[in-house]
Parts: C-alpha cells; structure tokens; sequence
C-alpha cells in the first residue's frame, strides 16, 4: 500500500516526516514539545514549515472520519481546531502496517486548561473557563453537533479581554444531526458536568487547584451558564401586542449576549392580543463582525466589545458624534490602535495577540490611574505596561502539550 | 437489575415518512445479555438510543422494570452507556478514579469506598487501589473505566458497536471479556453490533433488525436453525446459507434431480416456487447424477475440511442475494480428504434434517 496524504492545501514538506516510524518513537528534534500525562492516543506536536501542527494517530477510518467532522464544523463557522491533513497506507519498515494519522493546525495563542493552571491565575478561572465552554456547547449544539466527549482537555482557550473563548479540539465521537434532541443536549450536558468536575478532583489532587471551592460545585456551572444562554437564545417569549418594542429589547438582548438574530418568527394567536416571539437563527460573534467590518481587525467577542468602546470613547472625546462610523474607525485605527500594537517590541510579541495587548493596556490604565489618581495618557500606560508587565507573562503564541490523559476504548492487553 | 421493553416503539426523523425504528416489540429479561444486530442503517442503534433517551420516542413506550421511562432524561433513567470514552486523572488514585462520578451523584463516602471495593473485587483491582493509573498497565486502566460504569449500580448496561474501532484479534479476545463480565455481574445489557458473528458468540438472545423493522428475536441456536424469514436466513451464518428457488411439485420441490420433500401442509402455502435454504455444512455431495449439478470454481482447505464455492450448472437457477454482476456462489463444505478439484462437477442436496423452507414472495419460513 502506498503512503497517502490526504490535504484541502498540501504541503510537500508533510512528505518529509518519518512516516514510517510510529508516532511514539519520532526523534526529539523534530518535535515541538515533550509528551507528558497518559493519552488515549498517540499525539505529538511538529515543527513543519514555520508552523506547528499537531499529529494523531488513530485508525484510518477514524481519521477520515474526524477530518470530515472538522471540515464540516468549519463550514459551520463553529469554532474548532483546523483540520489539516490525513495520512493513511503507513507502513513501519519491516513492512508491518501503521495506523493512519490525523493532522490539525496548532491554535496560535490558544491554551490547554492544564498549562493556564501552571502559571499564577486570577481567582475565578474555573468560572471563566467553564463560561467559555458553555458558549462554545450551545454554539455546538444549535448547529446540531452532538459532542459526546465534552471536557475541559477536549478544548482549547484563548485570552478574549479577560474572559477566554472556547475551542473545539477532539471531534472524535462527534455526530452532526439535522437538529439535537433534547435527550441529546442533556446527555453531552452531563457528560460535560462530570468530565469538568473530574477535571478538576484530580488538579485539586495534584496541588494545582488554588481556589479553596469543592469542584462538585464548580462544575454545575456548565449545567447552569449553558441552561440560561440557550434559554435566552431560543426560548419562545409571549408579549401583548400593545408592548412591541419587547420584539426590539429581544434582539438587543441577544446581541448583548453576542449574538446576532438572523431569522426570528413572530406569530400572533387568534384574537390578536398577544404576539409570540421566537429566535430561529442566530449567529455568534455579533461584536466581532462588527468591529472587523469597521477596521479589518479580526478579533474575539469580548476583545471586540472592549475595542468598539474604546471607539466609542474616542468619538464621544473629539466630539465627532456628526462623523460617520467608519471615518471615526478609521482615524482611530491609524491615530491609536496601530501606533500602540507596533510599538510592541518583536521579542515580546509572542506573548500576547494584539487585540489582548490593546485590552491589556485599557486594564492598565485603569489600575495606574487608580493608584496615581489622575488620568494617564495611553502612551504613557504603554511605556509602563511594556517595561513592567508585559516581559513577566510567559509566551503563549505556542503552547502545546499532550494534554489528553484518556484511555484507548477497551484494550485489554494482560 | 431489571427487564427491559420496547412496546411498539417508534421513531420517525423530523422530515423523515419511513420510521427509523417501525413499532419494536422486545422484552429482555432481568441479567439478559441481547445484541441487537443488523446491516448498516436498520434502526440498531437508534433502538439503543431510544432506551438511552437519546432520540424521542415518537410512538409507543419504553419500559425499564416496572418505571416506564419514555420520556425521562437520560440521567434520570438509571442506565449506563459503557465504554465512551472515560478519562483517567493521573493525579487521582485508582479509587478515586473508579468513585469520583458517585461523589458527583452526592453518594456518602462509606457507600462509594464499598461499591469500589466490590468493583475492584470483580475487576481483580483489588491491590492496585491505592496507586495512580500511571503504575498500571494498559489492560488494568481500561478496567478501571469499566469500573467506572460498574459502580453506578445501573440498572442496564448499554454498548454501542464497543469493538468497531478494535483489530481483529484483540476484538475476539475483547468479546470473551466482555460476556464473561457481564455474566458475573449479572446486569441486564443491550449490545448494539453489525457483526452477525459478534452477535452469535456474545448474547443469550439475539434482535436482528431491517429497515426498521424486528425480523426475528431469538437464542443464537434458533436463530441459526429455525430463521423466520430469508433476511435472516441470509444475515445470520458465516458463509451464508445458500438460498435457491425451485419449482414445486408432488410432494416437494425439485433439487436438481433430487426431490426435496416438503409438508403438504407447507406446501399447500407455498404456491408454484419456494425457496429452498440449506447452509453450507448440510449440503451432501455425489459424484453420481443425484441433486442439483455444480461447477467447482474455487476450493477453500481448511485442514479438517474444506469450503468449495461453485455455481449450478444450469444458468437458469441463479442463487438468491445475487446482485447485478455478482452471483452468489453455491458453498458445500466437504470432508477434508475428500476434496473435489476446480472445475470438476458434483451434484449436491439439502440433508433432509436441516433444510429450510420460505415462500417466494413473503419469504416468511414455511417449513
């Protein structure tokens, strides 16, 4: 059998890894990190073309089958590791035949929950993570996609201003249904809940966990957070016709939340008194589009948010409420965005996206002008945070670790 | 532990006419181990899922012991899908591995140290408690995620297709493992397959489902010996049975030069052409004009005995199952010292004792 690639954009250097080899035994030098915890599968990170990819190995069918998963979650605009190539017809060298591989994209910036509880962490990360998991679940679950292994390890997090944003990374016992049963929804719910609270008994074992609040509790944050959001997303709301502006409130609502409604249904009952309302489609990331419409700056919802007030900080001070949005955002781009995110020297780019720097920044001002009580021009923050703050973080562009400490399904191998 | 039933259980997909899942009647037995089997897309697993409470019920009711569960969450419903895919926590000792989820369940901690216990017990993980899943071996983690399930003291087990992601050999040594758990625990189980082959070695019953539709539900022997219909006359048996239709006449229908015998009260049934079923290890050979003739195309020596796989010399009798260019083979197996060659011509015949008998159109079992 011959040695097969399968890429939506092959790269030849894929051709130049040893393919021959198992997983397991690569040589160090080309591995981006060490392997560490116990894996259901065999995973290694790989350097390839200035690029870090992420390689599984796992049955061929299975890996066609991912791949296709991913693919399609893509499509869906969900969001989710990248899908990048497939490799099948493996053969060791003494002609044995070797699993296939499934390959994905690294998440620049992202991080595995294990390695955000290895650095110092602001009281209530838990919260924060198990909030971006429940956005991420009901985005899963509108679009029909049923997880079935949802855990803190099957995701990865981004910064997003404070909060994290929340990324799909194992689709391996995921199935795309037309639309999810409620049974469906409640059992990835519970899957979650367990997974979460297991998730964090052993970090607590392990002398990681530094709130002092029993996981058990924590857990059933995902059941509560997922509950409100999809209530508040698909939920039918009943109003008297004379209170119509409660049809405007809901969709102020729901871009509140994030979301914009790209479909809702209005229907009246018999005698006309009442109006029920209804979102049927609705799209995340109602801040971002916004903010990437105005300045072409591709960023995550709740860095947006904090972006487009600045905007809106700056309009109201130079008191140009007459000027269009878009010449506003534009001079904004030019006059303070930019300027501040270029100031950032190279050696220390990789520790934050810009976006993040730029939030980080606002954060910073806010705490210098607290303990200087005067206002603090931005250029001045920035000197500041660079010199002080900035070069103690650790560099996030690229952290990878096997992260996965799950078990082959049934191998009894004594 | 408790029975399960599927009374006229339905589901139809939303903007679907044709039911998934078309009226299931079942009734499995308290510490019943029954595999629902069946080809890709006949309703097997959404069945399973039906009693998970993963897909609505749109017809009918599931009942487990005396609690009907049709509409009850999943989590409320006392079951337990086994083997998804259970995490290991390396900082946590096996016990605690094992106990965490009844932690989450609000169980007192004697309770939970009792349950490990008897888990580890039956899971000879007895001395290996105290230690961190890292000190263990491959074999004995996937135990303790079996323990996992087996400490929720669920009423019912369910499986979905555990072993499709397995190689050959270690799916054979899995499927001993897992019916011999299952024996010693005594909890009633649903296993869903594709594999006829899993399905006879495993259950005490076997469901073999079509298009929806429950064909037959019964022990692996009578499942073999007395299939209700030519779907399962078909779907059950490695290499199949050979199925072939043939004119009725006095007394029987004709095998060639071999007249069949066949009830007259079957036949009176039947109309002008049955079907006339005979597995592989039934069939008798004759070197002399007795029985239907065949041409020998391929001979398979097994050792004791040997497979041959030919076609009836007659073009007119095509084999049932035959698809557009792909005939059946006609499959007799023989004494392994007596092995036709290639292209030789045998005559073969249904030993009377075991021969199976289905009506042309219906293909319900006459005889």
């Amino acid at each position: 059998m011959a040695l097969e690639i399968t890429a939506a954009r092959p790269d030849p250097a894929l051709l130049d890894l040893p393919w021959s080899v198992p997983l397991e035994e690569w040589p160090e030098e080309l591995l981006a990190a060490f392997p560490r915890g116990i894996s259901r599968h065999v995973v290694r990170f790989v350097r390839l073309s200035g690029r870090v990819l992420a390689i599984k190995e796992i049955k061929t069918e299975l890996a066609r089958r991912e791949y296709e998963m991913l693919r399609n979650l893509e499509r869906l605009d969900l969001p989710c590791v990248e899908p990048f190539a497939i490799v099948s017809g493996r053969v060791s060298q003494d002609g044995q035949p070797l699993d296939g591989c499934l390959i994905t994209r690294h998440l620049q910036f992202s991080l595995p929950y294990r390695a955000l509880y290895s650095q110092s962490l602001r009281a209530g990360t838990a919260s924060r993570l198990i909030d971006a998991l429940a956005v991420l679940l009901v985005r899963l679950h509108l679009a029909g996609f049923w997880w079935g292994d949802v855990s803190l390890s099957n995701t990865l997090f981004r910064r997003d201003a404070g909060a994290f944003a929340a990324y799909l990374v194992d689709a391996e016992t995921g199935e795309l249904h037309h639309e999810l049963t409620d049974g469906q929804r409640e059992h990835d719910l519970e899957i979650a809940r367990v997974n979460i609270a297991g998730e964090l008994m052993d970090l607590e074992a392990g002398g990681l966990l530094q709130e002092d609040r029993d996981p058990v509790e924590v857990s059933e944050r995902i059941m509560t957070r997922y509950r409100e959001l999809w209530g508040a997303l698909t939920d039918t709301e009943i109003v008297d016709t004379g209170e119509r502006w409660r049809v405007d409130d809901r969709i102020r609502r729901l871009n509140a939340l994030g979301f914009d409604v790209g479909e809702l249904a209005m229907t009246t009952d018999i005698d006309g008194s009442t109006i029920q309302i209804q979102p049927k489609v609705v799209d995340a990331g109602h801040h971002s589009r916004r903010l990437l419409r105005l300045t072409g700056i591709d960023a995550r919802e709740n860095q947006a948010r904090r972006l487009l007030n600045d905007l809106d900080s700056y309009r109201a001070a130079l008191q140009r409420q007459g000027d269009s949005e878009e010449s506003v955002a534009f001079d904004w781009l030019r006059e303070v965005y930019e300027p501040l995110v270029r100031s950032v020297p190279p050696e220390l780019r990789r520790k934050l996206e810009p976006a993040e720097f730029f939030h980080e920044l606002l954060e910073h001002r806010w705490y210098m002008s607290e303990r200087e009580q005067r206002d603090i021009p931005l250029s001045e923050v920035k000197e500041d945070y660079l010199r002080n703050v900035l070069p103690t973080k650790p560099d996030e562009q690229a952290v990878v670790g096997v992260d996965t400490v799950e078990m082959p399904v049934i191998v009894w191998d004594d | 532990m408790a029975t399960v039933k599927y009374d006229h259980a339905t589901r139809i997909y939303p903007g679907s006419e044709v039911p998934a899942v078309d009226k299931l009647n079942i009734e499995i037995h308290d510490g019943e181990f029954l595999v629902v089997v069946g080809p890709s897309g006949c309703g097997k697993s959404t069945a399973l899922r039906m009693l998970a409470g993963l897909e609505e019920v749109n017809e009918g009711r599931i009942w487990i012991g005396d609690r009907d569960v049709t509409n009850l969450s999943p989590k409320d419903r006392d079951v337990a899908m086994v083997f998804q895919n259970y995490a290991l926590y390396p900082h946590m000792t096996v016990a605690d591995n094992m106990g965490f989820a009844l932690k989450i369940a609000g169980v007192p901690k004697d309770e939970i140290r009792k349950r490990v216990l008897e888990a580890a017990k039956i899971l000879d993980l007895e001395p290996y408690l105290e230690r961190k899943p890292k000190a263990l071996s491959g074999g004995q983690r996937q135990r303790v995620a079996m323990g996992r399930a087996i400490v929720r003291s669920p009423q019912v087990f369910l499986m979905d297709e555990p072993l499709s992601n397995l190689d050959a050999k270690l799916r054979v040594q899995t499927r001993t493992q897992i019916a011999s758990l299952q024996r010693r625990l005594g909890v009633t189980t649903v296993y869903v397959t594709h594999d006829q082959v899993e399905a006879m070695t495993m259950g005490d019953r076997i469901a073999l489902l079509d298009r929806g539709i429950l064909q037959q539900v019964a022990s692996p022997r009578e499942m073999y010996d007395k299939p209700a219909n030519l779907f399962v006359a078909g779907f059950i048996g490695s290499p199949a049975m050979n199925l072939v239709a043939l004119p009725v006449s006095e007394g029987g229908a004709d095998f060639g030069s071999h007249k069949v015998p066949i009830e007259r009260e079957a036949l009176e049934r039947a109309g002008k052409t049955v079907i006339v079923g005979v597995r592989p290890e039934d069939v008798e050979v004759r070197q002399e004009n007795d029985g239907l003739e065949i041409e020998v195309d391929v001979v398979e020596e097994l050792g004791a005995d040997a497979y041959v796989y030919g076609r009836p010399v007659d073009e007119r009798i095509v084999l049932e199952g035959s698809e557009e260019g792909g005939e059946r083979p006609f499959i007799a197996r023989v004494d392994g010292r007596r092995v036709p060659n290639k292209g030789d011509r045998i005559f073969v015949f249904p030993k009377a004792e075991h021969l199976h008998v289905f009506h042309k159109e219906s293909g319900e079992r006459l005889f």
